[in-house]
């Protein structure tokens, strides 16, 4: 059994759009001298891939399909993307800890290992601010597929999976401490990395950096997150 | 004489009586439960103490001297590079990574470039000479961070010669790595799209030295420890840990094969060609903390021969390039000892000077604004002397990392820590957490 790619890449539907970018360097407004102020480009994520998606990654979104129509929870998997090798199973938010412990246990599946709870922050997504990614590595099967969740910033909740993966207590832990995702049902959810009395949550987007200029042979050197930005 | 605003003060909580302990003032914690007949302490052990592996806090109740709980505080050493980051180019990004998990730096730049590789789609593009030079510093740093596992384990339980001669291996080492990337640690020496430098003139014959070396001097450590009976009473079934167990915490590396389970990423899921080398996955059937010294030190022998197997490859690949050919994607890195004892290559900069417009734009490009890399994400996880170590890597289609995360095998193993010691004795403690080897540069980040 191999990780490789087993095929080219399933074909995929249009990406989706998850920000807008207008002009360039970082300057907005009458300050913009750059001639890149009409610029305006959009930030597109790959979108949903069509079945086959290619060698075992079928086979796993078939038994998944099949696990989940057996639990009741048959619209679990929202959507399904393949890109660069690695596929990524969309899912509902109420699904997450049903859909978890199916993975683990369906003979199929078998995706025993749980490699961490990952955050990230898409602020111009609205309704889908937040997501939360799990990594999971079947051994008997030697496969590796990525789980999504989108949580709406509004109300940050999403179940744990500490229930059927114990390893994520601190992961989750970690994401509820730099983005604000509230994992319920985890047995004692607290910051981890920050102090417990910290304001805010680090990782968001709208959090800043910090940081002070520094000065060197008489030139002043701004702080990281005040440089121009080709972004 | 005016009072000691230091000195240790003594309080009551809703819990029980506070002790302030501070040196090896004992006297006032004896007395104490003496006379309140309580048995059950909770002692706060760390984040100073030498013997947590660094600023690891440990919060442990007692009675008497059994553990009954045990926990971790961690956070110490937090340091925000996932979020520093998200602020730097992607080349940059090599730079904060790499100062995560101090003892083992390239494995953290490995796993990064990896993920960014994937995403530009140039995994199958990297020069065969980069892929033999990352395996080949990968192994070296093996050994030197399972020397480090080694030495500050035994100073912990008492053997100070196993300390002393692990610093002195290690630091064998650490010359190798002075050698070929110009540093001791944080060398930000493998980026994406390859490596930064070719390989240093005599490097591969120092590299040889340092084998034979090492061949004498391995067999030490086994003489020194492996039927020592003192290091065996400490040691075996001590933080037993099981196979189950370890899953479900996500336990992976050493404790995971100490169960006798061979996982290996290098074997089962090879990356930068693992499959082309030689070398055996060691286990141990023990699930203890003795399983677990014997791995690594068997590991650091498997180590030599894919360092061996290195070698010989690059003896063979001389002037082979070490960087991706795609010009916009390497990074002009090419140096020379200059007057002040750094500086450009002057090669470099008569090619972009006066040989070619568009190796200068290049340059110029890359250095202020950095390559783009397509939307989408990455998890390529490799096998770590700790662990399975991931990065998951999210681009925006921008310059900079969107999000970083690590995942780093030291930050999950730690969660081991309240099974592996409770119910057994507090010594113990200190035991089975040097045999998880956590690092708390990688724990935090």
């Amino acid at each position: 059994m191999t990780l490789e790619p087993t095929g080219p890449d399933a074909a995929t539907a249009p990406g989706e759009v998850i920000a807008r970018r207008e002009g360039m360097f970082g300057v907005h407004g009458t300050g913009d001298t750059s001639g890149y102020g009409g610029l305006s480009t959009h930030v597109e994520l790959p979108g949903a891939s069509t079945p086959p998606y290619g060698g075992w990654m079928d086979e796993v979104a078939t038994a998944l399909q099949a696990a989940a129509a057996a639990a009741g929870v048959e619209s679990a998997v929202e959507k399904v993307v393949v890109y660069r090798g690695e596929i990524t199973f969309f899912i509902r938010r109420e699904d997450i800890a049903a859909v978890a412990k199916l993975l683990r246990d369906d003979v199929l599946l078998r995706f025993e290992l749980c490699s961490g709870v990952s955050g990230v922050h898409y602020p111009d997504d609205a309704g889908r601010e937040l997501h939360a990614v799990y990594h999971l590595l079947s051994m008997t099967h030697n496969r590796r597929i990525r789980l999504e969740v989108t949580i709406p910033d509004a109300d940050p909740h999403v179940d744990s999976v500490c229930a059927t993966y114990p390893t994520a207590d601190w992961h989750e832990r970690e994401t509820f401490d730099f983005f604000g995702i509230i994992f319920d049902g985890h047995p004692a959810l607290t910051r981890i990395q920050m102090p417990d009395d910290w304001p805010g949550h680090p990782q968001r987007k709208d959090y800043p950096l910090g940081g002070i200029p520094v000065e060197y042979k008489g030139a002043t050197v701004p702080p990281p997150d005040e440089r121009r930005s080709y972004n | 004489m005016t009072a000691d605003p230091y000195a240790a003060t003594e309080s009551a909580t809703t819990e029980g009586k506070v002790y302030t302990v501070t040196g090896q003032d004992w006297d006032s914690i004896v007395a104490g439960i003496a006379e309140d007949h309580d048995d059950k302490v909770v002692v706060n052990m760390g984040p100073q103490h030498p013997s947590t592996h660094g600023v690891l806090r440990l919060i442990l109740e007692l009675e008497g001297e059994t553990v009954t709980e045990a926990r971790c505080g961690i956070g110490y050493l937090h340091t925000g590079i996932e979020k520093n980051m998200e602020f730097r180019t992607w080349v940059q990004g090599v730079t904060f990574c790499t100062r995560m998990d101090y003892l083992s730096p390239f494995f953290n730049e490995m796993t990064y470039s990896l993920g960014v590789e994937g995403l530009l789609d140039i995994s199958t593009d990297i020069p065969e000479k980069a892929q033999v030079m990352r395996v080949l510093l990968m192994e070296l740093n093996r050994i030197s961070s399972h020397l480090v596992c080694i030495a500050t384990g035994g100073m912990e339980i008492g053997a100070l010669t196993v300390m002393t001669i692990g610093f002195r291996e290690r630091e064998l080492v650490l010359d190798l790595f002075e050698l070929i990337t110009g540093l001791r640690m944080n060398h930000a020496f493998i980026r994406p799209g390859g490596v930064a430098q070719d390989m240093p003139a005599g490097a591969l014959d120092e590299i040889r030295d340092f084998v034979a070396l090492m061949k004498k001097r391995l067999p030490e450590y086994a003489d020194l420890c492996n039927a020592n009976p003192i290091f065996k009473a400490r040691l075996v079934d001590v933080g037993h840990l099981d196979l189950a167990g370890c899953l479900a915490l996500g336990l992976t590396g050493p404790p995971l094969r100490a169960t006798g389970y061979g996982w290996d990423l290098r074997k089962m899921q090879p990356y930068s060609g693992y499959e082309d080398y030689d070398f055996e996955v060691c286990t141990w059937d023990t699930a203890d903390s003795y399983g677990r010294f014997r791995i690594r030190l068997n590991e650091m022998w498997e180590s030599l021969k894919i360092v061996e197997q290195c070698v010989e490859r690059l003896a063979g690949l001389e002037g082979a390039p070490v960087m991706v050919a795609d010009k916009k994607i390497a990074w002009p890195s090419q140096l020379a000892i200059g007057s002040d004892g750094m500086g450009n290559s002057l090669d470099h900069i008569k090619h972009i000077m006066g040989e070619s417009m568009e190796g200068l734009i290049h340059h110029f490009k890359l250095v202020t604004e950095g390559f783009r890399v397509p939307a989408g994400q990455a998890y390529v996880p490799i096998e770590s002397p700790r662990g399975e170590l991931g990065a998951h890597v999210v681009s925006d289609g921008g310059t900079r990392p969107y999000r970083v995360h690590f995942r780093d095998p030291s930050f999950t193993n730690l969660q081991a820590t309240s099974v592996m010691s409770e119910g057994g004795m507090v010594a113990d403690v200190i035991v089975a957490i040097a045999s998880i080897d956590p690092v708390m540069g990688g724990v935090d980040r």
